[in-house]
């Protein structure tokens, strides 16, 4: 017990300089950064007030957090007095018609972030489906690679903004039901994500797949492997790396597009949540828009990241140094 | 009399970004069931583009090649390949990559457990089933190619095909892996055509060795009968007079006869430096 405790602290007392090492560059980065930040901030002066510096952006944070949790409270004591009622109106008369109404209070920054992420996944995974067989058949056919390769090189640096009136439009029009599933704003923005996403995501799969090596083709010519297996087997597998460049490479486009596509078309998100601080004008909105903008920031490093953890638990290389 | 193989005046243009290339023309050539037959030539001269006719990679553009009678149009199990590089699939332990042929190739005759006794027979084969589990990463190149035999032999093929295939080894490895090629072909008989750089090697395996001319147009040369008994052992037909009769005549056809008109350095040194095989 004591020996493998001691041998514990050895070990950790072996690492801990290591860690300390390699963690003081990051942090002189980073109070480099929040001093350059608080000497700048306090040089520009704005209509709203002085820019932000790090300590009110940290304040405001506070703020949105405590702002949600009371947000919370209210919308359970909502709840509660409803449920109350109605148990009153039960007992007076068994048969009277109940109500249960949804609170509807303003979305706090926390259910910004939610919706924001769900839209972002929702509109990646769609584009995902198409964008990997899309690459996939794109790189197994030179033709139809020849075919479809003037379309994808027209349509890819168009900017997502462009399409947003184009698909509100279309899901106005086609997106009709009494009890929908889905938001149509969210699908609005959804699908302009998408549309972004695809690119990256079927380039690099074309590239992928058409970059096997071709021994391993052959391999498979000559045991005459089903096209089914052919892709299964040794398509994916050796395609696998690209595929996930361009899984990045998109998400990090969507993660993007979909701000500006939800400032744009006030479409519930972060990009509503900056849109409407700059719209309010108060003496904090600036801190708070600083506080979405850093948050963003974090929450696409934290996609990034997701799929890295995702490729190494996919990938069969489990040496490939991964970045 | 029908010949098992038989490559009946085939030639082969490449469409190139320049215009045409002539690699092949008007070669011909009859191998016997249970032959081991050695292509050698130099660098360029087309012994891949005779090997992947062959297994049905690629098209002839006149001629024919037909085994068993039948003419080839397309690849096939029943011409497993070994290629120099091993191409196995990285992503597949040694057993499956094993697998992902038989599974391929006997999906409709054998069982589940029939296939697994199979696979496991045909490592033996190679001496590799103590390395069933491990990935292609963690074994060494000679392993590598053992198991790019194994595979190809689990094919059950009609014709064995193998571009260069201890090309990439060292002189000892090498050595133990032609010992292991000419046990099994002992054992199962098996035909056998085999693309070789090294002179030694081509004289100790084969019973037939085809030497190709240089291209373009490149066509069979001559051909070396190697009439030593087998089995063959190293060390003894180091002093025999007829192997070393062979060899001669091997060298005498690459060198003096057929040098391309710029040696190809690299070419000439690896020629050479496998001369002094491991004793
Ligand atoms: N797909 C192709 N397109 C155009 N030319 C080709 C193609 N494949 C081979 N060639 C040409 O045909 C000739 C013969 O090539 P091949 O690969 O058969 O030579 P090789 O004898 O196997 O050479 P090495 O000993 O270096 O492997 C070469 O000049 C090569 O440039
Ligand atoms: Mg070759």
């Amino acid at each position: 017990m004591i020996t493998a405790s001691l041998n514990h602290l050895k070990a950790a007392g072996l690492r801990l300089p290591h860690l300390a090492a390699r963690s003081i560059i990051p942090i002189l980065g980073i109070s480099l950064f929040l001093l350059v930040w608080q000497i700048v901030a306090a040089n520009i002066d704005t209509s709203l007030g002085k820019f932000p510096g790090p300590s009110q952006v940290w304040q405001q944070t506070k703020a949105l957090a405590d702002e949600h949790v009371q947000q919370r409270a209210k919308a359970a004591k909502f709840y509660q007095r409803q449920e109350e009622r109605n148990a009153k109106k039960l007992a007076q008369d068994p048969n009277a018609t109940i109500k249960m109404r949804a609170y509807t209070g303003k979305p706090t920054f926390w259910d910004q972030i939610l919706t924001s992420l769900i839209t972002v996944m929702f509109g990646f995974a769609l584009a995902s489906c198409v964008a990997i067989p899309l690459g996939i058949i794109c790189g197994l056919s030179e033709r139809i690679y020849e075919a479809v390769n003037p379309i994808i090189q027209v349509l890819k640096p168009v900017s997502p903004l462009a399409w947003l009136p184009l698909v509100t439009m279309v899901v106005s029009a086609v997106y009709v039901s009494d009890d929908p599933l889905f938001e149509k704003s969210f699908l609005n923005s959804a699908f302009t994500v998408a549309l972004c996403c695809l690119w990256p995501t079927v380039i690099n799969t074309t590239v992928g797949v058409s970059s096997i090596d071709k021994d391993l083709v052959d391999v498979g010519r000559v045991i005459k492997l089903p096209p089914s297996t052919h892709v299964a087997k040794i398509v994916l597998p050796s395609s696998i790396p690209l595929i996930f460049t361009g899984l990045r490479l998109s998400l990090a486009t969507g993660w993007m597009v979909l701000i500006a596509a939800e400032m744009l078309a006030q479409n519930p998100g972060l990009g509503k949540f900056i849109w409407d601080e700059f719209q309010n004008g108060s003496s904090n909105s600036l801190s708070r828009i600083m506080v979405a903008v850093l948050t963003i920031g974090l929450i696409g490093f934290l996609l990034d990241r997701t799929m890295l953890v995702i490729q190494r638990r996919i990938s069969w290389d489990k040496q490939a140094v991964l970045r | 009399m029908q010949h098992f193989l038989d490559i009946s005046q085939i030639s082969k243009t490449f469409n190139t970004a320049t215009g045409t290339y002539e690699a092949l023309q008007n070669v011909d050539l009859k191998i016997q069931q249970g032959e081991f037959v050695s292509l050698i030539g130099h660098s360029g001269c087309g012994k891949s583009t005779v090997l992947n006719l062959i297994a049905g990679l690629l098209d002839v553009t006149t001629g024919g090649i037909f085994l068993d009678g039948k003419q080839i149009d397309e690849p096939g199990p029943d011409r497993a390949v070994v290629f120099q590089n091993h191409a196995l699939m990285p992503w597949l332990s040694v057993y499956d990559n094993i697998g992902l042929a038989v599974r391929a190739v006997f999906k409709k005759t054998k069982n589940r457990a029939e296939m697994d006794a199979w696979i496991m027979h045909n490592l033996e084969l190679v001496n590799m089933t103590h390395a069933k589990n491990k990935m292609p990463n963690e074994i060494s190149g000679g392993m590598k190619q053992r198991v790019g035999i194994a595979r190809a032999l689990a094919m059950q093929p009609k014709l064995l095909l193998m571009d260069e295939p201890f090309g990439a080894l060292d002189a000892l490895t090498r050595a133990q892996l032609q010992d292991s090629t000419m046990e099994i072909h002992r054992e199962l008989g098996n035909t056998v055509i085999m693309i070789t750089h090294d002179v030694d090697e081509a004289v100790l395996l084969s019973d037939r060795i085809v030497m190709m001319s240089n291209g373009p147009a490149a066509t069979v040369g001559q051909v070396v009968d190697v009439n030593l008994p087998r089995p063959r052992n190293r060390l003894a037909l180091a002093e025999d007079a007829q192997f070393n009769h062979c060899r001669r005549l091997v060298l005498d056809f690459l060198y003096a006869a057929h040098t391309p008109a710029e040696p190809q350095n690299s070419e000439v040194a690896d020629l050479k430096a496998s001369r002094p095989e491991a004793a």
